[in-house]
């Protein structure tokens, strides 16, 4: 349904634009409906940037996002109003997404006298009302309130209301749990599954491994702009190939394990990977700088619906 | 795992409770919020006070007085007195100096208002586009802005008045506001430039806004009391650009106006120097009011505009 082929973002940087910074190097895949497909890298790894790509509110400087047929590159007007009524974000910080002068459900006002100007009010506050039990919200709770008097996980979640009363095919969904608490957190990821089984495609950017081994059935792995490593969940987490989605991996602290046994067993495995920095192995000098793509690595298939960009696939530490 | 989804959300909910619907519908109401802060912010009450009796003082003086601010035919240098016509005094030429002060109060809000008014406008219009639509319009419009704020205006006002026959308080207000916009013009393209990055314009965006709607309903909303300040400082600048000229004897040619009575009293009646405080402090009083209380009206706004200030 939403589909990204080789997409790249450039920012001109330094004096007059001269040169160009790469933030998104690249990317394509898929997210189909009733599918969450997650999105994790470190900061600055471009993960938002592809997402406001989706959103249109980022121009794409090459390459080309799809959805549903339509080239999101070219429309414009009415065109992207009516992309927006399909296809909307809910953002990380909860706080900066209200506008602070104006009450929390001016966001609901937003959207209905933009795309349902003749809905009467009976018919309109009854959406609304659904919407917001839809996301164990309570309307008297949270109508007619400022940002300021709500809590992040309300907002976060008259977010997703919001983007609810839309006839939604895909929601981007930009580090939503991050700001949540541990008890709402599981609410909104529920909401996210319930979604998904009504065959919204979800975009879940997260920079949360577990998170996203939770809830999704594809995963992307970003690094610096580039995919690293990609495909189903169970593969990625269940055979992680490149070496970062291995660094990655064993980095999420684990309920039943201390620092010191992490530690402890790097030091065992000792050889190739010990002390050394392997961000930086697996990329050519060049390729940190330019972009020409000889010098970054080809998605190659390991496994069926498992790809893998590595220079040094097959040797040392990068073994399937 | 298995302790994760016990709770579930329900997203088939009771579509149609009348009781949940009538929470939803009573949102929509409180409208005179505004007005409901307005008036009970003592700052805002106490400067508006000050603006009202000044206005009134503009418009009813010339009204109740009946007399002509330059015609000379009272005593002439008497203090303030009860007396139809003395209420503060008269000039060594014998002129009603309530007069002079009623009808140059009028001029002095005039070109505040129009003078003021326009750089404002000009401001927020070049601010606003600049600021919001970034890259080449941005470029083009800080160029037109630099150009216009390295202009000596007071330099070009004196070669210009010198070739005009008459002047009018009109063409002081106009030529005011068109050269004094520069500086607004910056600081409000700093502030868009910070505000159009935040989440909520992007959501705006997302609800199918348009850019201008977003400039006037996103983005200015959270600097009015910004661009209040900023229209406060042009008013009180045209003021006082107004009283500086009428000062150095380029003020309007046929009326009077604040800054020519105090022009008149200090270069052909030597107040100053024979103490007819009455000639000259009133005009002086005047300025300083309306341009405090303009201040202390911002102080207010401030409060009444921004949520976190009220105390709720």
């Amino acid at each position: 349904m939403l589909s990204l082929n080789r997409v790249s973002k450039f920012y001109k940087v330094g004096t007059f634009g001269g040169k160009e910074m790469a933030a998104v190097r690249d990317v394509s895949f898929d997210v189909k409906e009733g599918e969450v497909v997650s999105l994790i890298g470190e900061s600055g790894s471009g993960k938002t940037t592809i997402g406001k790509m989706v959103l249109k509110l980022i121009e794409i400087s090459r390459g080309s996002i799809v959805c549903d047929g339509t080239d999101v590159a070219a429309i414009h007007g009415a065109e992207v109003k009516a992309y927006y009524r399909h296809v909307q974000g809910v953002f990380q910080d909860p706080f900066s997404s209200y506008n602070p002068i104006f009450k929390a459900d001016r966001v609901f006002g937003m959207i209905r006298s933009e795309f349902f100007p003749g809905v009467p009010n009976s018919e309109w506050d009854a959406k609304v009302d659904a919407a917001l039990r839809s996301v164990s919200l309570d309307p008297g709770q949270v109508l007619n309130k400022y940002p300021h008097q709500l809590s992040g996980g309300q907002l976060q979640r008259l977010l997703v209301a919001r983007a609810l009363l839309l006839e939604l095919k895909i929601l981007v969904a930009d580090e939503i749990i991050s700001m949540l608490d541990a008890s709402t957190r599981i609410d909104v990821l529920n909401l996210l599954a319930e979604l998904k089984g009504r065959g919204m495609g979800i975009l879940f950017i997260t920079h949360d491994l577990s998170l996203g081994n939770y809830i999704s059935e594809k995963t992307v792995i970003l690094r610096r702009g580039a995919v690293v490593e990609m495909g189903a969940t169970d593969k990625v987490f269940g055979n992680p190939t490149h070496p970062y989605t291995k660094v990655l991996i064993s980095s999420v602290p684990q309920l039943h394990k201390k620092w010191a046994e992490v530690e402890a067993e790097i030091q065992a495995r000792g050889g190739d990977d010990a002390g050394t920095c392997l961000y930086h192995r697996f990329y050519r000098p060049t390729e940190l700088s330019g972009d020409s793509t000889e010098d970054r690595p080809a998605m190659i298939k390991v496994e069926d619906d498992h790809y893998v960009g590595c220079f040094e696939l097959g040797q040392g530490i990068c073994k399937v | 795992m298995t302790g994760l989804a016990n709770t579930e959300p329900k997203l088939e909910s009771p579509v149609g409770a009348p009781a949940a619907v009538a929470t939803v519908a009573a949102s929509r109401k409180g409208r005179g919020e505004f007005l409901y802060f307005a008036l009970r912010s003592k700052k805002f009450l106490f400067a508006m006070g000050i603006l009202l009796v000044l206005i009134a003082i503009a418009v009813l003086g010339p009204m109740i007085d009946g007399t002509d601010p330059v015609a000379t035919d009272l005593l002439p240098m008497q203090p303030p007195s009860t007396d139809p016509g003395y209420w503060l005094g008269t000039t060594s030429f014998g002129e009603d100096v309530f007069a002079q002060f009623a009808n140059g109060l009028r001029a002095t809000f005039f070109v505040g208002l129009l003078g003021g008014g326009l750089a404002a406008l000009i401001g927020m219009a070049v601010g606003f586009t600049a600021g919001y639509r970034g890259g080449w319009t941005d470029e083009i419009l800080n160029m037109l802005t630099n150009v216009v704020l390295v202009i000596p205006s007071l330099a070009v006002l004196i070669v210009i008045s010198s070739y005009l026959k008459a002047r009018g308080v009109l063409f002081e207000a106009v030529f005011i506001g068109a050269t004094s916009w520069p500086w607004a013009a910056r600081a409000i393209r700093a502030q868009t430039f910070s505000l159009r990055s935040r989440d909520f314009i992007d959501l705006a965006k997302l609800s199918g806004r348009k850019g201008w709607r977003i400039i006037v309903e996103e983005i200015a909303p959270n600097m009015s009391s910004y661009l209040f300040m900023t229209f406060i400082l042009l008013f009180g600048g045209a003021i006082l650009i107004a009283a500086s000229l009428d000062f150095i004897g380029l003020g309007p040619t046929g009326g009077m106006s604040l800054g020519l009575m105090m022009f008149n009293a200090v270069t052909y009646g030597a107040a100053l120097l024979l103490g007819y405080w009455w000639w000259f402090i009133p005009p002086g009083l005047g300025i300083m009011a309306t341009v405090g209380a303009l201040y202390v009206m911002n102080v207010g706004l401030d409060e009444i505009f921004n949520p976190k200030l009220r105390d709720i």
